[in-house]
């Protein structure tokens, strides 16, 4: 999987001269390998693009689609509820079709579903790296009863079914609070809790590598030229802990998609008539999609896709940072 | 050994009680710190001035955190009465919380959706067990092969296909175009066996499809770890048949992290049986939750969150004492 020493020094052989081969970071042996990783590459292709269309929605629907609220009622059948024509109507106006009961453009809500679902999950992810760096390399670093603690703690996160204390929390919170409300309130809400129960997979990661290079020489060095608790922990051990933690917060990202998913789909995530993957999967599964599979392949193969372009980008990554690691 | 279990019980017990407190943070302190009335919640969907006073009455609302959380361990384990004037409910142990809009314990319908969400959970477990670790196996043996490969990609989309995704999908197949299984529903065991397993094939294939490749990965590269260990040399050096090496040198310490990951998955594998029994329209305990959340039933959420967390935790401890079993060196001397 990873190239082997040998290989990187031919490498730089015959590479252009610029790139000097001592000094060569670790950031940057990793972007060299990672670019030589096809699938990686492409994925990570594809996420920007998709990041591109999630932010650029309004035009690109004003462009091909119609707005994703919009009911057209005059494209289904008054009998059955269901579009006319084939393929859940679908056309060179509406280009995967309109839903069934209000008619509205799935291929509109599909565009605006990526937006709630990279925003939540990259806001959970941000989430759940802050709270797993520091707590991880608390309980590393200053070991003893801290470690005990969030050792525990992070045991206990990982171990409860999340998916029901979710519902738990969604279900006391009310419409209105920390000063927000609507759309914005559920996504705040989503965000903490998916974050919450997602940071110890962060912090074993971090509490792991600090606890192996604590007692290296140059944190001893540090310590004895007079250095406090945090100066060690955030200009000694950090740089140290970024690179698996950015392996492990894209990986990370995939498990929110489909957390933020799965909370929408239950009907406690993102409330209708946002668009958003999981309520669209939710609405076919209410037997439409027997009738026309369009309703939940054009969701369903989103998440797919997103996910498992997030899987193999972070596995490229763990390859070219963290070569050990994993496998 | 006999200490070291005992540690890991009260650990456990230590854990439960932590749990405990936080779910009674969660259902009672949290709503009133930001402006929701428990009282309101704990009623049913929108219920008049009296029965909000009743219910206020009932769970002692009025009164200082403390007792009111006492009066909710205490319930757990004697049960308790819910009592306002005339008014007398009796929950017997193990209270988990009295669902006022139904007027019954919340245990009876936890009981009632179990066996659905345990048997969608056991067979699914196996059936990942099984194939998860055999593939693995084959896979590490044949490193690089055709299989290994095949297995590999599957893997892959495997941990990226969303379990509501893929049973609407296998529904739609079964169900809808092959006509193999109409009208999948769940069947009780005790009822007929024979149907119980025919309706829950797809749902247990959906739900162990994830963790098929979880564990075909894992179990992948633990074996590949004792394949190269200096034993299994030995081993093949004293000419045992390679199928007695791969089976008993390689795979019996391959299987000892296993069981440390399956049981910490236990609580991944509720929520995504959870997911699966919402898919197939089982009414199981998510489904129970769920609804709970939709009708503002918020006694029934509660218990299911606080049966589902007890369960998770008891079922760690008895993983961590069997794998003081299995394994000789996690026995503190």
């Amino acid at each position: 999987m990873t190239a082997p020493p040998g290989e990187m020094m031919v490498e730089s052989v015959t590479a252009p001269a610029v790139v000097p081969t001592e000094g060569r970071s670790l950031w940057r042996s990793g972007w060299i390998r990672l670019r030589r990783d096809k699938p990686a590459m492409i994925s990570g292709t594809f996420l920007i693009l998709l990041a591109l269309i999630a932010i650029f929605a309004p035009v690109i629907v004003a462009l091909l689609g119609h707005p994703p609220n919009e009911p057209h009622y005059d494209l289904l059948d008054p009998n059955t509820a269901t579009p006319r024509g084939r393929f859940g109507g679908m056309s060179w106006h509406y280009l995967l079709g309109v839903e069934p009961v209000n008619g509205r453009d799935i291929f509109s809500r599909t565009v605006y579903g990526a937006r709630v679902s990279l925003l939540v999950a990259l806001l959970a992810t941000a989430t759940a790296v802050i709270i797993g760096t520091v707590l991880g390399m608390l309980a590393g670093y200053l070991g003893g009863l801290w470690d005990t603690i969030i050792a525990r703690l992070m045991d206990l996160l990982l171990s409860v079914p999340s998916v029901l204390f979710a519902i738990a929390i969604v279900a006391v919170i009310p419409n209105k609070a920390f000063g927000l409300s609507g759309s914005s309130l559920r996504i705040g809400v989503l965000v903490f809790v998916i974050g919450i129960f997602a940071w110890p997979y962060i912090g074993r990661i971090v509490r792991g590598q600090v606890l192996s290079l604590r007692e290296r020489e140059f944190i001893e060095a540090s310590r004895s030229l007079g250095a406090g608790t945090f100066t060690v922990m955030f200009r000694e051990l950090l740089p140290n802990v970024a690179a698996p933690v950015l392996v492990y917060a894209t990986l990370l990202i995939p498990t929110n998609i489909l957390n933020e998913a799965a909370l929408s789909y239950l009907g406690v995530g993102v409330r209708p008539p946002t668009a958003s993957w999981g309520d669209s999967l939710a609405v076919a599964s209410h037997g439409w999609y027997s009738i026309e599979p369009i309703f939940m392949l054009a969701p369903g193969l989103a998440i797919f896709a997103t996910v498992l372009a997030f899987n193999l980008l972070g596995d490229g990554l763990r390859d070219a940072f963290d070569p050990r690691g994993g496998r | 050994m006999a200490r070291f279990i005992l540690g890991r019980l009260i650990g456990g017990i230590v854990i439960l009680w932590l749990v405990s407190v936080l779910a009674f943070v969660l259902f009672f302190v949290v709503p009133k710190a930001l402006g929701n009335n428990p009282a309101v919640l704990f009623a049913g969907r929108s219920p008049d001035p009296a029965t909000i006073a009743g219910v206020t009455k009932k769970l002692g609302l009025d009164r200082s955190y403390v007792d009111q959380y006492w009066d909710f361990l205490r319930g757990v384990f004697v049960g308790r009465h819910f009592d306002s004037g005339s008014n007398r409910s009796w929950c017997p142990a193990p209270c988990l919380g009295y669902s006022f809009r139904n007027d019954q314990p919340v245990w009876s319908e936890i009981v009632d959706a179990l066996p659905v969400t345990a048997s969608l959970s056991i067979g699914a477990a196996v059936l990942f067990l099984v194939v998860g670790v055999s593939t693995g196996v084959f896979s590490a043996v044949r490193r690089g092969g055709l299989f290994d490969r095949i297995a590999a990609a599957v893997s892959l989309a495997g941990v990226s296909l969303p379990v509501y995704f893929t049973g609407l999908l296998l529904l739609l197949l079964v169900s809808y175009k092959w006509h193999i299984i109409d009208n999948v529903h769940y069947v009780d065991f005790t009822h007929n066996p024979a149907l119980w397993a025919w309706n829950l094939i797809p749902a247990w294939l959906v739900l162990s499809l994830l963790y098929t490749a979880n564990y075909q990965r894992l179990t992948r590269a633990s074996m590949i770890e004792t394949l190269g260990e200096d034993y299994v040399r030995t081993a093949r050096a004293k000419g045992l048949r390679e199928r007695t090496v791969i089976g008993k040198h390689a795979l019996r310490p391959a299987l000892t992290p296993i069981v440390t990951i399956f049981g910490l998955d236990l609580g991944v594998l509720f929520g995504g049986a959870i997911l699966t029994e919402h898919t197939f329209g089982f009414r199981g305990l998510g489904a129970i939750s769920i609804d709970a959340v939709n009708t503002q039933d918020l006694p029934v959420t509660m218990g299911v969150t606080l049966f589902a967390a007890f369960f998770i935790i008891l079922a760690n401890v008895l993983v961590d004492v069997t794998y003081a079993f299995i394994d000789p060196r996690v026995r503190p001397s």
